[in-house]
């Protein structure tokens, strides 16, 4: 395949950036996306340019580190898919693709394809976790049954893989389907509980503190989510924040 | 004696965890608030080490290259961890787990360490499920178990295929906590590129910000290095693209010895290598061999015209497939440990059996578990006469339930359903088994610095059992290294800070800023890729799942022509002293190619088969195991640790002797 690819550059974070045209030739169909940007920086190297940057490391869909807005959609054109396990048969010959970073307020570009997302990291911080030591000497593990219908929708709000591709296609860069996931799984375990209240306020008040935007109910997370976090985890969010406002 | 001493308990094995943490020294509440400790890494080791050393009070400083610890890659771990529960009442006990875990790792770990992992592994399901890890259930609420490889029973806890995300999104959500609290401070964007030794011990590292290319000094009263394994010496692997062994190399190269480095796993089923692109391999987890079955044609016609798009495996009657896993090994079928399918399927596909267009891949067939599970499910639904589609679409959904999103990370990756046709797999580089020796104390010989999870050697011998990574991470994490290195650290109550505007971190912060210099000042004509692709090359082909003297041999002058030309030829682009990924991979690749010439000089120096390490001079050559790999007790029952001496060739060797009072050695049978 034969490719025109126009990618962000820029040089830090401080640095005006720019879309740049980079012609690319011999890309199989069996190639990752990743591994096509790795055949273009291996070129620019050889040319003693430098390599376009981006993040990435695990390249099988689960650490959440790569984060490319391709064609305009969070991780290109594959449906449950991160840009790692997207492969290159889903473009044809000839093809011009446009790679960006995730573009958030909240997410500021740290150089070319790579962005901070260190806000989601102070949103879970600011209360994603039970407050437990981790001494080991707590009950049994099946001391306490859980209804397998909660159990494995809490298992599915907690698959969230902290990509960012939620707040990259929502039109207000809301960080919502993100916070809502890690809010859902512990609202629908017993062990959660406990803290739901502050937890969820906590939360939802460090997300807005971040810059993200508000939830307009689009739906574009959803859709775009690499995992397939549903939106009732936001609905069960909006839930859960009613109910800790209420109770004060 | 040896130099190198264990320090494992006296006492009886059941009993030494135990008593020995009720005979260290504790270091009070308010003492611990005035030292510091360094945990290097965040996966489940680093994570659950950090979260619970700042629960007791201690301040740490976690350091990670990724821009977030809740992306070490433990994440990717899949199937399971175990724990010795006997929530199923199939029989299994501490030492049952205990024993499997030696066997597993064909008796080449140290007994004491293994048992108090088995004592300890129940406790971190406990904990796992206070902190919210969702793990499989079953219709009662209470939890499900899966079996694994090498094992006969149902000992491993399960989140569906992710239950690395699940056990270190736990580990993270803890150390979230003491970052709320203050008292972890995390480092992340950044990379250990040395360790500093004042007085013979640990006191701090240098580390480079990878966002703006500073380097920075951090001091500490200990350091733990929990950096994972290094199966990225072979550039291909399942690790993560940045996994490396710098963290432990460093250390080692300041005095800590490395043990084992020949002992890697080799992963029976990932996704075959499609091409000369590949930058990474993609493991398909050990679990699908609770319900897949491993195949290739009996005839190697056959094997051919599937080869050549003639022939489907779906045309394939059962009596013209090879299940060779259960044909070899009838008591153990497909869930023969890791080394032993590893070397099955490379043993089919060199005769000419493999099935894809490289030759290099097997079946593994999930066609009879769904008939089994869709006649189940009708039976439970009352359905009377199911039709096959009915059937099959029952037996799907249980399919899709246990393993669903493997099967849908196949599909994307290999563009074929698996649902309808075999999955193609063949063996991969998926784990170290060696690493950094440590006492029983998880310290290396350097005072002061231990090692924690795959960076570490001890508990798994020449071979890992499924679903056990998991286990030790947390198990070093949570449960070992918050006591042992209390006993180490109640000796410093009066050290006071460690400064870091000494002479000794003067000359380790030069001796890192002068190999940046040089790597960056080389102004070669080839990129850092070109070169470990080549490294990778040499250990596949030469100290991979078969091993010999004259390979080795090879490797080793190879690797060390390679490393030179390295240094002459590689080519870094941009700056130093600003983010610049070649320069990180080109220091990680720099020390590969030192590790890579000491694996294979321990891997020459093992004339044994042990594990995971087989040789091809040391094979049974009669009797029922004929064919299999054969150990050798009276020379090699012991850890080979290795001490830098300059050049990788120089290393000089130190030997701790295994004991095994609590187990009898016997030949690995899984017939």
């Amino acid at each position: 395949m034969k490719l025109t690819l126009k990618i962000w550059r820029q040089a830090n974070a401080n640095a005006k950036g720019s879309m740049q045209t980079y012609p690319i030739d011999g890309i199989e169909g069996d190639m990752s996306f990743l591994e096509m940007m790795d055949v273009l920086n291996e070129q620019l190297i050889n040319k003693g340019e430098e390599p376009v940057v981006f993040d990435h490391d695990c390249r099988e869909g689960i650490c959440g580190s790569c984060s490319l807005q391709i064609n305009g959609e969070p991780h290109g054109p594959d449906r449950g898919v991160t840009t790692c396990q997207l492969h290159m048969r889903m473009f044809n010959d000839g093809d011009e693709i446009v790679i960006e970073p995730f573009r958030a307020k909240a997410f500021p570009v740290i150089k070319d394809l790579m962005v901070d997302r260190s806000a989601f990291d102070r949103i879970q911080q600011a209360g994603g976790y039970v407050s437990v030591n981790t001494s080991g000497n707590t009950i049994d593990a099946n001391s306490t049954p859980i209804e397998k219908e909660n159990a494995d929708a809490a298992f599915e709000a907690a698959t969230c893989i902290g990509c960012g591709a939620c707040v990259a296609a929502c039109k207000n860069a809301s960080a919502m389907l993100f916070t809502s996931a890690k809010v859902s799984q512990y609202a629908l375990l017993p062990q959660g509980q406990v803290e739901a209240s502050t937890r969820v306020l906590n939360m939802v008040e460090q997300m807005d503190k971040e810059g993200f935007g508000n939830c307009t109910n689009t739906g574009a997370c959803e859709v775009e989510c690499p995992k397939g976090i549903s939106l009732e985890n936001i609905a069960r969010m909006n839930r859960e924040y009613m109910a800790a406002v209420s109770k004060g | 004696m040896s130099i190198l001493d264990a320090k494992i308990p006296e006492g009886p094995l059941a009993d030494k965890w135990t008593k020995y943490k009720n005979e260290i020294n504790l270091v009070n509440p308010a003492n611990k608030r005035n030292i510091d400790v360094i945990v290097v890494g965040t996966g489940l080791a680093g994570g659950a080490a950090a979260a619970s050393l700042a629960e007791l009070g201690y301040n740490v400083k976690t350091f990670c290259y990724q821009d977030s610890p809740r992306r070490a890659h433990s994440i990717a771990a899949q199937g399971g961890i175990n724990a010795s529960k006997n929530y199923q009442g199939d029989g299994d006990s501490d030492y049952r787990l205990f024993y499997d875990t030696v066997k597993g790792g064909d008796y080449r770990s140290r007994e004491a360490n293994v048992y108090r992992l088995a004592e300890v592994s129940g406790n971190i399901i406990d904990q796992c499920v206070a902190q919210g890890v969702p793990f499989a259930r079953e219709y009662g609420g209470l939890l499900d178990n899966r079996s694994f490889g090498g094992v006969l029973v149902s000992r491993t806890f399960y989140a569906k295929g992710q239950t690395g995300q699940q056990l270190l999104l736990g580990a993270y959500s803890a150390m979230n906590r003491q970052i709320n609290r203050g008292k972890i401070q995390s480092f992340n964007r950044h990379e250990m590129l040395d360790i500093v030794k004042v007085d013979g011990k640990a006191r701090g590292i240098i580390a480079r910000n990878l966002v703006t290319g500073e380097i920075e000094r951090h001091g500490a009263h200990a350091v733990v290095l929990a950096t994972g394994g290094y199966g990225n010496v072979f550039y291909l692997s399942t690790n993560a693209m940045g996994s490396n062994v710098t963290a432990a190399w460093k250390a080692h190269r300041r005095g800590a010895f490395f043990a084992n480095p020949c002992y890697t796993q080799i992963h029976p089923t990932c996704i075959p290598v499609s091409g000369d692109h590949q930058s990474k391999l993609t493991l398909m987890s050990e679990s699908l061999r609770n319900d897949g079955r491993i195949w290739v044609p009996k005839k190697i016609e056959d094997a051919v015209a599937i080869r050549e798009g003639k022939k489907k495996p779906t045309d394939l009657s059962e009596d013209e497939r090879d299940y060779y896993l259960e044909r070899r090994y009838p008591a153990f079928g497909n869930l023969v440990p890791r080394d032993v399918a590893s070397r099955a399927a490379k043993e089919r596909c060199d005769a000419g059996f493999g099935v894809n267009k490289t030759g290099e891949a097997v079946y593994l067939d999930f066609a009879s578990a769904i008939d089994r599970y869709g006649k189940m499910e009708a039976n439970i639904h009352k359905i009377d006469n199911p039709s096959a589609q009915k059937i099959y679409d029952l037996g799907r959904d249980v399919i899709e339930n246990k393993y669903g999103n493997l099967f849908q990370m196949y599909e994307k990756i290999v563009d074929e359903n698996p649902y309808k046709t075999p999955m193609m797999i063949y063996p991969a580089v998926h784990y170290t088994m060696g690493g950094l020796w440590v006492d029983y104390n998880l310290q290396t010989n350097i005072e002061g610095c231990y090692a924690a999870g795959e960076a570490n050697f001890s508990d798994h011998g020449a071979n890992r059992l499924g679903a056990s990574a998991l286990m030790q991470g947390l198990a070093d994490g949570y449960f070992v290294l918050p006591y042992t290195i209390g006993d180490y650290l109640s000796n410093d109550i009066r050290t006071g800070k460690i400064p870091t505007d000494t002479p000794e971190f003067d000359q380790v912060e030069k001796d890192v800023n002068d190999r940046i210099h040089k790597l960056m000042n080389a102004s070669g004509k080839h990129s850092v890729d070109h070169f470990h692709k080549k490294l990778g090359k040499i250990m596949w082909n030469k100290c991979g799942m078969s091993r010999n003297a004259k390979d080795l041999e090879s490797a080793i002058t190879e690797i060390a022509a390679l490393r030179k030309e390295f240094w002459a030829d590689v080519k870094i682009p941009g700056s130093a002293d600003s983010m610049n990924p070649e320069l990180e991979k080109a220091g990680r690749v720099a020390d590969f190619l030192e590790l890579g010439e000491l694996f294979a000089k321990d891997a020459l120096n093992r004339s044994e088969s042990a594990g995971g390490h087989y040789r091809e001079e040391s094979v049974e050559l009669d009797g029922p195991q004929k064919g299999e790999a054969l150990r050798d007790d009276v020379n090699f029952k012991y850890v080979a640790a290795w001490e830098y001496k300059g050049e990788p060739k120089d290393a000089v060797l130190h030997k701790e002797d295994l004991k095994f009072e609590n187990i009898e050695l016997k030949t690995r049978s899984y017939k």
